[in-house]
C-alpha cells in the first residue's frame, strides 16, 4: 500500500472520532475589530441605546462573526494528517439558533464527519468535512456549522 | 436608516439591495488581525511573488461580506438564521466586489416568517466569485 493510501485510510478511520474543543470570548473588542475589518457599521453591534429598542433587546455580535477563523477555521478543527501539500477552503454553512451577546464565551466542539476522495483534472482531491456545535457559557446552542476543506494532489 | 422590511413586503424573485465593497490591502490586514487567519497569501507580496501567486481576499472575508449583505437588508427586527457559502473564484484587493442576492422562497414555520435567498459576489468583470444561500426570519405585520 502506498504511503498516500495509508494516510487516507488513517484519516477515514478518524471519522466520528477526531474531535477538538476550543473557546473564544466574543468580547466588545473582538466584535469592534471584526465589524471594523469588514466595514460593517450596523448600530446593532455596538450602540446599546439603539439596540435596546430592537428585537434583540441589546447589543449583539454580528452573526457572521462566526466566519472568523478563530471561530471556524483551522484552529478549531482537530489536527489530522492530510496526504497532499495544498489545501483550499471548500466552503461551508452556519445555522444560527441564538444571538451571540457581548461577553459570551463561545465553546466550539468540532468533529471530523466525512472524508471523500475524488479524481480531479490535476490529480486526486480529498474532501474533508467537519461539523461544529457552538455553545455559550450557559451551554445554550448558539450555532451549528459545517466546513469542508479540499486537499489537492 | 432604511425602512424595516416585513415578511409581507417581500416577493419571490425580488432583488436584495446590493452591497459594494472596496477591499484594500489594509482591510485584509485588519481581517487577519481580527480573525487570526495569518496566511501570507493575503498580505505578504514577496511571499506571493516568489510562488508566482497574487494576493487574494480571504474566502471567509467574502462570506462575512455576504453576511452583512443580509443583516443590512433585514434591519433591526430581522434575524439571520442560516448562511451557506462556496468559493468559485478569487478576488483581489484594489478591485470592487459587489454582493448581490435574490429572494427564492418564503414560508412560515411556527412563529417564524422565513425568507430564502440566493446570494453571490461579483467581481468587476461581472463574474460570480462566491455563491451561497441565506435564510432570514423577518418581522410580520400580523
Amino acid at each position: 500500500m502506498t504511503q498516500t493510501q495509508e494516510i487516507i485510510d488513517k484519516l477515514q478511520s478518524l471519522i466520528g472520532i477526531a474531535e477538538k474543543v476550543t473557546e473564544v470570548e466574543a468580547d466588545k473588542s473582538l466584535v469592534r475589530r471584526f465589524a471594523q475589518a469588514i466595514g460593517d457599521t450596523n448600530p446593532l453591534w455596538q450602540d446599546e441605546a439603539h439596540a435596546t429598542r430592537t428585537r434583540f433587546g441589546g447589543v449583539v455580535a454580528p452573526p457572521h462573526i462566526l466566519t472568523a477563523s478563530i471561530m471556524s477555521g483551522a484552529g478549531i478543527r482537530p489536527k489530522v494528517t492530510l496526504p497532499f501539500n495544498r489545501t483550499v477552503d471548500g466552503g461551508g454553512e452556519i445555522e444560527f439558533f441564538q444571538p451571540i451577546r457581548p461577553g459570551d464565551k463561545i465553546v466550539s466542539t468540532t468533529k471530523l464527519v466525512d472524508v471523500r476522495v475524488k479524481d480531479g483534472k490535476t490529480g486526486r482531491m480529498v474532501f474533508v468535512s467537519f461539523e461544529t456545535i457552538h455553545r455559550n457559557q450557559k451551554n445554550e446552542v448558539l450555532a451549528k456549522s459545517k466546513a469542508t476543506i479540499i486537499n489537492l494532489e | 436608516m432604511p425602512k424595516q422590511v416585513f415578511y409581507e413586503d417581500v416577493e419571490v424573485g425580488q432583488d436584495i439591495p446590493p452591497l459594494i465593497k472596496h477591499p484594500t490591502s489594509r482591510q485584509l490586514v485588519m481581517w487577519a488581525g481580527a480573525t487570526e487567519d495569518f496566511y501570507e497569501l493575503h498580505y505578504d507580496k514577496d511571499w506571493a511573488d516568489s510562488r508566482k501567486m497574487r494576493i487574494i481576499l480571504h474566502g471567509r472575508l467574502k462570506a462575512a461580506f455576504m453576511g452583512q449583505l443580509m443583516t443590512d437588508w433585514i434591519g433591526d427586527e430581522g434575524e439571520l438564521k442560516k448562511i451557506t457559502v462556496s468559493y468559485r473564484g478569487m478576488d483581489y484587493p484594489g478591485e470592487d466586489l459587489t454582493c448581490k442576492g435574490k429572494v427564492t422562497g418564503k414560508r412560515t414555520e411556527g412563529d417564524k416568517h422565513l425568507v430564502e435567498c440566493a446570494i453571490w459576489t461579483e467581481n468587476p468583470k461581472g463574474e460570480n466569485t462566491t455563491q451561497g444561500t441565506a435564510i432570514v426570519d423577518l418581522p410580520s405585520k400580523g
